[in-house]
């Protein structure tokens, strides 16, 4: 059990330990960083203190030893483009991505559920056919046009919603929030649902076989034999237990609904960390290319570290199964 | 021909109405994408058959100046839509099976190699390929992307961008082909014609490559479809974020970036009709796929 629990540590250790480098030699060999950080206004005692100042006459190891050490503080340097210390950029885009993604996540959950509960239980209707097809269709529309088709829809032809920005955002305690206003909650909606609609099918799917394999089962029909009633039956025995796939599942999808942000943001203008990253990737601004890369390894990793080890606490079979392979 | 005309797996296309609409609607779009110069009215890259004055025409109307007409209508420098999406097609398809066949060789080898040799080989490979697979491949792409951007020399940039993408859309997608193969391979390994070849003492590389590669070959070809759709669309992705193809080399992905500025003014088809071609493209390649699955699926027979 503890070897197991090392052992992954220890594999997620080292996938960081390499994208660390993938960053380092980024920020090291691209360009000069000197010459990025200096401009054309220099001295050669100005040179020769940033040299020695950045420590790039020290070995390799060193150097990305130190790297390290500044990445773990969260100090990634100085944004090429915009002059200011990347963690700063971040932390004040980072709130637009959060609760854009916890509102997706949200809407993604409630109605993935509530769709799958319903498709199954009405498997032969027309309206879950219905809900299948067009699910059908939405997996395979790419989501940028998912965005621009909402836009067009909602903000070009009924002009009910905006179609980029935040709207009116107001700072409580260093976080600036959209919820708190009426157009910052109307400019949540169309980005919310370009994200979260391709996890809301892929949740709705699997809740769905989940519940017809699990409706299937001799404790449902022994409920039905006790007499108990149909809404007991579904919501109290069966979809109980089929969560614990869909917590699994929703888990893994938290880290790719971020990643997704990336073109959600950029359709809507969302002024976020992911459109900071695509900004970053199109002007080569190096230093907040490589922040983004570390932190949503730190998360990936993360979260598929803890997603391992809630399997291994959950299933026993999986202890078994570890110790003959 | 006869005989592969009368082959269980024609029998099953000419059975499957979808598989064949799906196959016609493809190869009409890459006839028309390869012969672009011949069958494209204008070429949207010259600028001397540009008039500024054919700007915004609607499509089959004769524009209000001019009075030239274009099929698709024209975009706000007086190129014609129908051009420039058989050129941007040209563009995205290429893209798209570079990237597929880039992601094949490298999968299949790795996985040849993972399966054929085992031990330590094996190991590295193949947890590479896990640790992959918990990063989502658009985002993977992205992020070779910038990084080869940043280490490309700034004047080579717009050039290279094209072999870029297809490196990284490449190397997002190699750890499919990986797996099946390596899986394949393990199994092939320990039949009798590898031993005997083994035996009369042909080399490790020629065993992989002559005797067990054409046995995995028919599931490499059913991923290497879907492969095609996934790739057209994150190359479309791309490029429609700004990350992809230059504006000297528009693909469709550029195309409907360029049209939604046009969406809040009204001039429609500058988006619609680039995106409706991405859509029947990697709907029809992905129907395809599916079809290829079932039919080369021996369980399913």
């Amino acid at each position: 059990m503890l070897s197991f629990i090392l052992q992954r540590v220890f594999q997620s250790g080292i996938v960081l330990l390499i994208v660390g480098l993938v960053a380092f030699s980024m920020f090291r060999f691209v360009g000069d960083p000197i010459d990025n950080m200096l401009g054309q206004e220099r001295t050669d005692a100005d040179i020769e203190r940033l040299r020695d100042q950045l420590g790039l006459d020290k070995p390799f190891v060193v150097q990305y030893y130190k790297f390290l050490e500044g990445a773990v503080q969260g100090n990634f340097g100085i944004s090429y483009r915009q002059g200011r210390p990347v963690s700063e950029i971040l932390v004040e885009r980072a709130p637009a991505t959060l609760e854009l993604a916890a509102v997706s996540g949200f809407l993604a959950i409630s109605f993935g559920v509530a769709l799958g509960v319903f498709t199954a239980i009405r498997r032969n209707g027309i309206a879950a056919n219905v809900i299948m097809t067009v699910s059908l269709i939405g997996v395979s529309l790419p989501t940028f046009l998912i965005g621009i088709l909402l836009i067009y829809l909602f903000s070009v032809e009924l002009g009910w919603l905006p179609s980029f920005g935040r709207g009116e955002t107001v700072e409580v305690g260093g976080w600036r929030t959209g919820f708190l206003t009426a157009s910052g909650l109307k400019a949540l909606i169309l980005p919310s649902i370009t994200l979260g609609l391709y996890q809301m099918t892929l949740i709705m799917r699997l809740v769905r076989s989940e519940m017809l394999e699990v409706l299937r089962a001799d404790y449902i029909r022994f409920a039905r034999a006790r007499g108990l009633r149909e809404k007991t039956i579904n919501f109290r025995h069966a979809l109980k237990n089929t969560l614990v796939p869909v917590i699994t599942v929703t888990g893994l999808q938290l880290g790719a609904i971020i990643a997704f942000a990336i073109i959600t943001e950029t359709v809507f203008q969302w002024p976020g960390v992911g459109l900071l990253f695509i900004n970053a990737i199109q002007f080569v601004d190096i230093p907040v290319m490589a922040a983004y890369l570390m932190l949503i390894s730190v998360m990936f990793v993360g979260i598929n570290l803890i997603v391992d080890l809630l399997y291994f606490a959950i299933d026993p079979r999986l202890r078994a199964d570890k110790a003959t392979v | 021909m006869t005989q592969f005309w009368n082959s269980d797996f024609m029998w099953s296309f000419r059975h499957a109405p979808v598989a064949i609409v799906s196959f016609c609607v493809v190869a009409l779009l890459v006839f028309c994408a390869v012969f672009a110069p011949l069958i494209a009215p204008f070429d949207p890259f010259d600028p001397s058959t540009l008039n500024l004055m054919n700007g915004f025409s609607k499509p089959m109307e004769p524009n209000a100046f001019t009075g030239d007409s274009f099929w698709l209508g024209t975009d706000d420098q007086g190129r014609d839509v129908f051009s420039t999406i058989l050129y941007g097609m040209r563009i995205s398809l290429f893209v798209g099976f570079a990237a597929v066949l880039f992601a094949m060789v490298l999968g299949i080898s790795l996985g040849l190699i993972a399966g054929y040799v085992g031990g330590w080989t094996e190991t590295i490979i193949m947890r590479t390929a896990d640790v992959q697979l918990t990063f989502p491949s658009i985002l993977v792409a992205m992020l070779i992307f910038g990084i080869a951007k940043g280490f490309t020399p700034v004047e080579l940039r717009d050039q290279m961008a094209i072999w870029v993408l297809i490196i990284a859309i490449g190397l997002s997608d190699w750890v499919q082909f990986a797996r099946v193969v390596r899986g394949a391979a393990l199994v092939e390994k320990n039949k009798e014609y590898v031993q005997a070849a083994q035996l009369i003492g042909r080399s490790s590389f020629a065993i992989m490559l002559r005797h067990i590669l054409p046995n995995v070959l028919s599931p490499v070809l059913v991923i290497a479809t879907i492969s095609l759709a996934l790739a057209i669309i994150a190359e479309a992705t791309l490029s429609f974020l700004g990350v992809g193809a230059p504006p000297t080399q528009p693909s469709l992905g550029t195309l409907i970036r360029i049209g939604q500025g046009f969406l809040f003014s009204g001039e429609w088809w500058i988006l619609f009709f680039p995106a409706v071609t991405l859509l029947t493209l990697a709907l029809s390649v992905n129907l395809l796929g599916d079809w290829l699955r079932d039919a080369m699926n021996p369980r399913l027979k």
